[in-house]
């Protein structure tokens, strides 16, 4: 039996969706227009006016935001309230160290909930299930939003947030955990170590919901084997809310976007046109009910496709394909967005010369980074000691620009090929896509 | 009284030796001494050469990253306990080594010990007031 959060709304027939988002459209755009002035010059620089947004089919006339529009209005410069009406400030990171803030009043907060609330549904959760959270608390957004979710439906919430994967293992068996909440990557290690100690006749996990990374399907098969449930995709970012943007049912051919909150499109990534439904390209979205950070056509940087036709899950929201590669050079690594800038910005605070390269991987379902850089006169040294103490400060750096360990290998110099037109600088063995 | 000791940072992967010992080959040079520290990436190639200075400028010219490292050779009895000895003067002036290798040569009943420290002068003085017989770089080339 599909099991629903607010069904009169996930179902709602196509025409209402469309009245939702005309209204709250026209509101957010007089919103902004009034409240956050970065946005508001550029939409008189593109020469539009509110009056001129009468229905999503005006969506078009509006500027775009990009990641760098977020940097340069750091850190209040895209807030829509004044500060004293936020409650909450999330994070990820940027694209050249200065890391991406978001602003949550209590409403944005309330309804943020109700869409990881509905994802939870959808995997089947209800009051009777014990929600374990194992995605990270703290400014990620993995953590707060799906715990939230869960309170919305009145499950038994573990905020058990990432890493320890004893204590995990330990809880998930005592407290009868049913639905698991982490990256994929993740939930394939915690299956893995549970096969491992022959635990798993003692868990009673039923579904899983798994986001802020990319995976592939035959990830999906292996998680579902090995820990014995139904594998849920999720679809977020903190720029929008964080995760419950778009949502997974049990048709699992592609996410729910929550329409009545974001209006999606997909453009050509080069010529910003917007593309019909079923062509492949970057997904924009624009906010309809947030007051705090209230972003209009944020271009997200991930291709995939959408679609609408009808779901086996009785849901009419618009579905969003698994994304199938970014249209910048941002990397998800362990659920964190990695810049190869911010590798850059490192390494020559640090002295190194500005040609290296990053190598991603992926090692019994767990990503790896490796950052390959030249040695140097200034940074050799006779003795090892001395050599990898400077390595143990360049990784130091990496974590805190970062937050995850990234691998240093040392190379001879003039090892790493010298950009004849583009550099490689990025070489992702995972194959995700 | 130090000798020179090039130090050359090499990549921990197949022929990257070959390659250098090629180039010290084609170039006349011979080594003295040779050691290797290693890591899973990368290694530290520590030679002694008959030509320090001219090795140098060839290592420099074939793109290297390598630098000049000031050690102290010393001449030893080739007999048990030898290195003993000198260790224990070490320990006793409270000078930490940071590597050392040894090699021997055609002279008979003599081995040379490479030995890298901190202060190197601290380290000579307490060597030479115990009648350690130090090598000069002069000595090594014509060895």
């Amino acid at each position: 039996m599909e099991h629903y959060y607010q069904k009169e709304i996930e179902c709602a027939p196509y025409e209402q969706i469309r009245a939702w988002q005309n209204e709250r459209l026209i509101k957010t755009v007089n919103h902004v227009y009034k409240n956050v002035p970065y946005y508001r010059e550029l939409m008189i620089k593109k020469g539009v006016t509110p009056d001129d947004i009468k229905s999503v089919d005006d969506l078009k006339k509006l500027p775009f935001l990009t990641k760098s529009d977020l940097r340069d209005a750091y850190p209040y410069g895209l807030m829509g309230v004044d500060r004293s009406e936020a409650v909450r400030i999330q994070s990820t990171s940027g694209t050249t160290g200065k890391r991406v803030v978001a602003f949550y009043t209590q409403h944005d907060i309330d309804l943020w909930e109700d869409c990881c609330a509905r994802a939870i549904a959808a995997a089947g959760g209800t009051k009777d299930d014990v929600v374990h959270v194992s995605y990270g608390y703290g400014l990620f957004t993995g953590g707060a939003g799906l715990h939230g979710g869960s309170h919305k439906i009145g499950s038994l919430t573990l905020p058990m947030s990432s890493g320890n994967t004893d204590r995990q293992i330990q809880f998930m068996c005592d407290l009868g955990s049913t639905i698991l909440c982490c990256t994929p990557s993740y939930a394939a290690y915690l299956g893995e170590t549970i096969t491992e100690r022959g635990l798993k006749d003692r868990i009673k996990l039923k579904a899983g919901i798994f986001g802020a990374e990319a995976w592939s399907q035959e990830m999906r098969r292996d998680i579902e084997k090995t820990l014995g449930i139904k594998a849920y995709d999720i679809y977020g970012l903190t720029e929008i809310s964080g995760p419950g943007v778009a949502y997974e049912c049990s048709a699992q051919t592609g996410m729910h976007i929550n329409e009545d909150h974001f209006i999606a499109e997909i453009i050509d990534p080069v010529t910003e046109e917007v593309l019909p439904y079923g062509e492949k390209g970057e997904l924009v979205f624009t906010c309809i009910t947030k007051e705090a950070f209230p972003l209009i056509r944020y271009r997200t940087r991930d291709i995939c496709v959408l679609t609408r036709e009808p779901c086996s899950c009785g849901r009419t929201h618009v579905k969003m394909s698994k994304p199938m590669g970014r249209s910048d050079d941002m990397l998800i690594v362990k659920g964190v967005n990695v810049f190869p800038s911010q590798i850059e910005t490192v390494l020559i605070n640090k002295g190194y010369p500005a040609n290296y390269q990053i190598v991603v991987d992926r090692v019994n379902n767990s990503d790896t980074i490796e950052v390959r850089v030249e040695m140097t006169p200034e940074m050799f040294s006779d003795t090892l000691g001395q050599i990898s103490s400077r390595e143990q400060e360049l990784i130091e750096a990496m974590k805190s620009m970062l937050g995850i360990f990234v691998k240093v290998k040392l190379v001879a110099p003039k090892s790493i090929a010298r950009s004849e037109g583009k550099a490689v600088r990025i070489i992702d063995n995972r194959k995700l896509y | 009284m130090t000798v020179q000791q090039l130090s050359v940072f090499v990549e921990n992967k197949p022929g990257q030796l070959a390659e250098f010992c090629k180039l010290l080959r084609e170039n006349q040079i011979d080594m003295r001494a040779l050691s290797i520290a290693e890591t899973k990436d990368f290694g530290i190639l520590r030679v002694i050469v008959d030509d320090s200075y001219r090795a140098a400028c060839v290592i420099k010219d074939a793109g290297y990253v390598f630098s000049m490292t000031k050690t102290i050779a010393i001449a030893v009895p080739d007999e048990p306990g030898s290195l003993y000895r000198i260790l224990d003067i070490l320990k006793d002036a409270d000078i930490n080594l940071e590597y050392t290798y040894a090699f021997i040569t055609r002279k008979k009943d003599t081995a040379y010990m490479i030995l890298r420290v901190a202060d190197n002068e601290k380290a000579i003085e307490a060597l030479t007031n115990n009648g350690v017989h130090l090598v000069s770089q002069e000595e090594l080339s014509e060895m």
